[in-house]
């Protein structure tokens, strides 16, 4: 397009659809200004304390037992929530786009519910359901299971606020695809386990991967819900942001940093994986213009 | 076809995987008999002191090896947390009412815990200081000067803090005897505080943090424990401690939790951990954390000197308990909620 153009541009006065340089510059100059100063600037501020007092300080962090622990629960977390919620996502997905039934508006519409809802209520709920004074309190501890104050309820909560994600990103998606290809399939005689796997999966892989992503950089950073849900106990219920705020209300600055960083590290990891799946896989990943 | 088939592979790992780091992480963490003291915000460098030679006193003992773990956040919102059913072994809060409410709301504590343990269950007190900024540029000498327009306090909320409780009930008490009992102008007095205090946090650690890390307010009303700390931690060239003529003596207490303990089969370790921390040992690292023991004999001689002395009036003398302070000033649409009320109103 830009080759097409150029041309044009060389040979003829300025277009009347196009800005003067100087307006176009200016708000260029807001833009990168603004995305530095409310972006940037504070990414870099938690690299630059996290190393404050030297890369020793920095590492000596992860060595911290309830730091090891922190990481560890917080991997456990998304590789239980990250699969449930590829698994319903598809499954939503697939039914609202391939199937038209009653009460379709009213599913997508809960789907969309957690984006809507506090992070400290979805956290809340669970306490008033699964809590010893909640509805399902006394009935939980009989069986012998603690769900609030334990991973179980840790799980419930990063569940509910990452529950959008992967179905939000299939189902333009796979509105967008039709179900030509699967009726097609369905009519040679593939029955529709089959159609799904060999004609439904690969259509909506790469959409499916960019959805599992945003889930998985969620399930990892969530704080309000968990907080609720977590009872703080040192090394075993603190997930990688509840101990970031631990270590900093204990002045242990460096290290609260230095594990924020960790954090951060992993949503430009995320991004980086995102932008090349963008630039990649564009025609497949439909959501990407919505959002 | 080929694709699939790989995917189907990588899913199955991935479940897998999911699989069995849920397996091991269960059992795993509750195979060693593990006690969970459930604190308030100030103790965690105190508890952080004490809990290793409690460990090492209970293997001597016993033989057994013991693993203790600690959860600190505001003393209201942990009493809740515990009635919801955090399974504490033990509780170590900041003031009776939060312990009473998880014995009244939960029935898991005995009513009459408070008789269970030597002074009133409380191992150490405190008492309620200000935190000033070097020089103390707004002068503030005694609780009248947090009252004066133009003073910003910092202070964490009584609904949630334990500690915000007994620095609203510090000013109480003082504003009582400086007026004779009139309890009209004692209110005014207390409000004029509040009036002075925009930001409430939820605990006293995130109060401290908001004072002396981001550098907001004059004064922190603090714990005397969590004033010398930030001294301590933040450096003596930027903060000053004052103290007032009279404050409130503090009684931090601490409890077992019968429900969870019986229920759990740790009564035994649980009790052997509330009653060392009357322990010549513990009474020791009490002090050096800047608490004030309940046997001080038991304590570094040039630790107890560095506690200023000062007038301590009780609880149970100035407001007749707990419970009824609790009741009169702190519960929905007590005197706090009007006090908040009216300023909101003013605004």
């Amino acid at each position: 397009m830009s080759e097409a153009l150029a041309p044009a541009v060389l040979a003829t006065p300025r277009r009347v659809t196009e800005e003067a340089p100087l307006t176009r510059y200016l708000l260029i100059g807001v833009a990168v200004a603004f995305l530095g100063l409310f972006l940037l600037l504070p990414l870099a501020a938690v690299f630059t304390e996290a190393l404050g007092k030297g890369v020793g300080a920095f590492f000596a962090t992860f060595d911290e037992p309830d730091a090891v622990a922190a990481i560890r629960l917080t991997l456990i977390v998304a590789a239980i929530v990250v699969p449930l919620n590829a698994a319903f996502g598809v499954s939503a997905a697939w039914a609202i786009a391939k199937f038209s039934f009653p009460g379709k508006s009213v599913l997508i519409t809960l789907i969309d519910l957690p984006f809507s809802v506090s992070p400290v209520v979805s956290g809340l709920v669970y306490v008033l359901v699964f809590g010893a004074q909640g509805m399902f309190g006394p009935f939980v501890k009989a069986q012998g299971i603690q769900v609030v104050f334990a991973i179980p309820g840790i799980v419930l909560a990063t569940i509910f606020v990452t529950f959008p994600f992967v179905a939000r990103e299939l189902i333009p998606l796979m509105q967008e695809q039709g179900t030509v290809e699967e009726e097609a399939a369905l009519t040679l005689g593939a029955s529709g386990f089959r159609t799904f796997l060999t004609v439904t999966l690969p259509n909506i892989k790469w959409g499916l991967l960019y959805g599992v992503l945003l889930a998985n950089a969620r399930a990892m950073g969530e704080f309000g819900a968990v907080s609720v849900v977590s009872g703080h106990i040192r090394g075993l219920t603190n997930t990688i942001p509840l101990q970031v705020e631990i270590l900093y209300n204990e002045y242990n600055i460096v290290s609260a940093f230095a594990l924020a960083s960790l954090l951060a590290g992993l949503a430009l990891v995320t991004l980086g994986i995102k932008t090349l799946l963008e630039w990649r896989y564009a025609g497949q990943i439909a959501g990407r213009r919505r959002h | 076809m080929r694709s699939i088939s790989i995917s189907r592979r990588a899913l199955g790992a991935a479940l897998a995987i999911a699989a069995s780091l849920s397996i091991f992480s269960g059992p795993a963490a509750q195979a060693a008999t593990a006690l969970l003291n459930v604190s308030y915000d100030p103790t965690r460098e105190l508890y952080k002191a004490i809990n290793p030679v409690f460990i090492a006193d209970w293997k001597a003992k016993t033989g057994e090896t013991i693993e203790v773990q600690a959860s600190h956040a505001g003393s209201g919102a942990q009493a809740r947390a515990v009635i919801d059913g955090l399974a504490a072994d033990v509780v170590t809060l900041a003031l009776a009412a939060d312990i009473d409410a998880i014995a009244a709301k939960s029935g898991k504590i005995a009513p009459d815990w408070q008789k269970k343990l030597p002074n009133n269950a409380s191992p150490y007190t405190s008492t309620i200081v200000f935190l000033v900024r070097k020089g103390n540029p707004k002068k503030i000498k005694n609780w009248d000067d947090l009252a004066k327009p133009g003073v910003s306090v910092v202070t964490p909320n009584p609904k949630t803090s334990g500690g915000a409780r007994w620095n609203y009930l510090g000013a109480w008490g003082y504003a009582l005897k400086k007026f004779n009992g009139d309890e009209a102008k004692t209110k005014e007095f207390v409000k004029a505080i509040y009036k002075n205090a925009p930001v409430l946090d939820t605990g006293a650690r995130g109060s401290t943090i908001t004072f002396a890390q981001r550098g907001l307010g004059d004064v922190l009303i603090a714990w005397e424990n969590e004033a010398f700390l930030a001294f301590e931690e933040f450096g003596k060239d930027k903060f000053e401690i004052v103290v007032p003529t009279v404050s409130v003596l503090a009684e931090p207490p601490v409890a077992v939790v019968d429900g969870n303990v019986d229920a759990k089969g740790t009564r035994k370790a649980a009790e052997a951990y509330v009653n060392f921390l009357y322990t010549p040992a513990a009474q020791a690292i009490i002090a050096k954390n800047y608490y004030r023991p309940a046997h001080p004999e038991f304590a570094a001689k040039a630790d107890l000197k560095r506690l200023p002395k000062l007038e301590l009036f009780t609880v149970d003398a100035v407001f007749g308990g707990w419970a009824k302070a609790q009741k009169t000033h702190f519960a929905d649409g007590g005197v706090f909620d009007d006090i908040q009320k009216q300023d909101a109103a003013a605004r």
